[in-house]
């Protein structure tokens, strides 16, 4: 097997955030920031990414590798690693348990221990699991560029495969997400072997208070050209008490709006099968956290120990 | 550029290509040839050492990134007077290699696992096979592997306050 080694590129460390920027401005849109490099790394050895330049973020983990609370909201900062967010106990308690559940999944452990909320997003792979999270959750990206900061939510964030609304001169440096009331999620995922990327993922948060559902999000990951936000299913869900007929009827919705391709995966019948059981699944699931604690997210360990 | 780190507790620094990969540095620059090369797509954890005491894969890391950090190989495992690592004495024991390609990253993340557990003796087989659910074994001997990892465990609680 050859070799594989990325192209000829510089290299710098940015020593702040400001620093970062500054830098992205002088190169002039030919650089890329450089995080956990656990996505960036494999696809400049591919040379599916060839940037003249990279600016390597890891100094500024003290001051981007965060998770707190502030307001009605959970701030994530973008140097946070996968490992970070798998074992906080904040974000279990206040998203049962959609981060412990997708991060269990995603990649391996060694995986983990590098890579970043920032690179994931960034990386905008629609097969990724953690854009799921943020999509069903609702997340916000903070990007800052030389004008300042500016909020963008996940719906124009992922512009297309591999493809983001940052800018050349910009980074992102934390994910907004809202605490909701009632709160209760989870991320289902079939995947071909441990650590793999999905065949089809699900995502799902409910918000349930006085047995209405009055939020809902839901996305589904490799099965489209971005990770899929099944915003019809979401509407269906919102107001309604939730039961095992309403999930089964958002199920069929995400299968009908996914857009998945035949691959060495899966047919896109089968993809689109999945998508609705594992949408109903999660949905399930998420309703049973939101309402009977934490005792599923123990149902989903023994499951996956098989 | 310069690139400067401590790898097995010795200063090592070198003029490098930025694209330098760390696993190409630690054998070709520090000729260690303890850490192995392998999938080149991070997947298979042949390449994996210690920084700063926690696993990496060093196919997947720029040389550069370790600019400032201490890199432990399956060379620096052993003691100065040549006694080895309980983890690579669990390997021994256990006769947990058969080909020993993936070895010296199952032992770096086995001697992570061990280090991160509040009770390493009570690991659960789902939690050690999950550990090493990022290193490939190529000759399917996973079985060994994890009581290597398990011997290593008990002998250091067995041990733990003397030297």
């Amino acid at each position: 097997m050859a070799m594989q080694t990325p192209a000829p590129c510089e290299y710098s460390r940015a020593t702040s955030v400001d620093d970062a920027i500054a830098q992205l401005q002088a190169l002039g849109g030919n650089a890329r920031i450089l995080a956990g490099g656990h996505s960036l790394i494999p696809m400049m050895k591919l040379r599916l990414a060839n940037p003249g330049h990279v600016i390597d973020i890891n100094p500024l983990e003290p001051e981007l590798n965060y998770i707190r609370k502030q307001g009605n909201e959970i701030r994530i900062g973008a140097m946070t690693r996968h490992r970070d967010m798998l074992e906080s106990d904040l974000l279990s308690k206040t998203f049962p348990h959609i981060f412990q559940e997708a991060e269990a999944v995603l990649a391996d452990p060694v995986v983990r221990n590098r890579g970043t909320l920032g690179g994931s997003v960034c990386q905008a792979d629609p097969a990724e699991d953690l854009s799921g999270v943020v999509t069903a959750l609702k997340g916000e990206a903070v990007l800052r560029g030389p004008e300042g900061e500016r909020v963008v939510g996940m719906e124009d964030f992922h512009l297309g495969p591999y493809m983001t609304a940052v800018e050349s001169t910009e980074m992102l440096v934390e994910v907004r997400f809202p605490i909701v009331d009632g709160h209760g999620s989870a991320h289902e995922k079939v995947e071909r072997r441990a650590g793999d990327f999905a065949i089809v993922a699900a995502s799902a948060a409910l918000g349930i208070k006085n047995g209405t559902i009055h939020f809902a999000g839901v996305a589904c990951s490799a099965v489209g050209p971005t990770t899929m936000h099944i915003e019809r299913a979401e509407q269906a869900l919102v107001g309604k008490s939730p039961s095992e007929s309403l999930f089964q009827q958002a199920g069929e919705m995400a299968s009908e709006d996914v857009s998945p391709n035949s691959d060495g995966r899966g047919t896109a019948d089968y993809k689109r099968h999945v998508a609705g059981v594992l949408t109903t699944r999660a949905l399930n699931r998420a309703a049973a956290s939101a309402m009977g604690g934490p005792a599923y997210f123990h149902d989903f360990h023994s499951n996956v120990q098989r | 550029m310069q690139v400067s780190m401590t790898i097995n507790g010795q200063a090592y620094s070198h003029d490098v290509e930025p694209r330098l990969l760390l696993v190409h540095y630690i054998r070709e620059y520090a000729e260690l040839h303890g850490t192995h090369w392998g999938c080149d797509t991070s997947n298979c954890g042949i390449c994996i050492v210690l920084m700063d005491g926690e696993p990496l894969k060093s196919c997947t890391t720029l040389a550069a990134m370790a600019e400032g950090h201490e890199i432990t190989t399956v060379e620096g495992m052993a003691a100065p007077d040549g006694t080895l690592d309980p983890i690579q004495q669990g390997f021994h024991e256990m006769h947990a290699l058969q080909c020993g390609f993936c070895t010296p990253g199952m032992m770096a993340t086995g001697r992570w696992l061990i280090k991160k557990h509040p009770n390493p003796t009570q690991m659960t087989d789902h939690e050690i096979r999950d550990g090493i659910s990022g290193n490939l074994c190529r000759c399917t001997g996973y079985d060994n592997i994890i009581k290597a990892i398990r011997w290593a465990a008990q002998y250091e609680a067995d041990h733990a306050g003397r030297s």
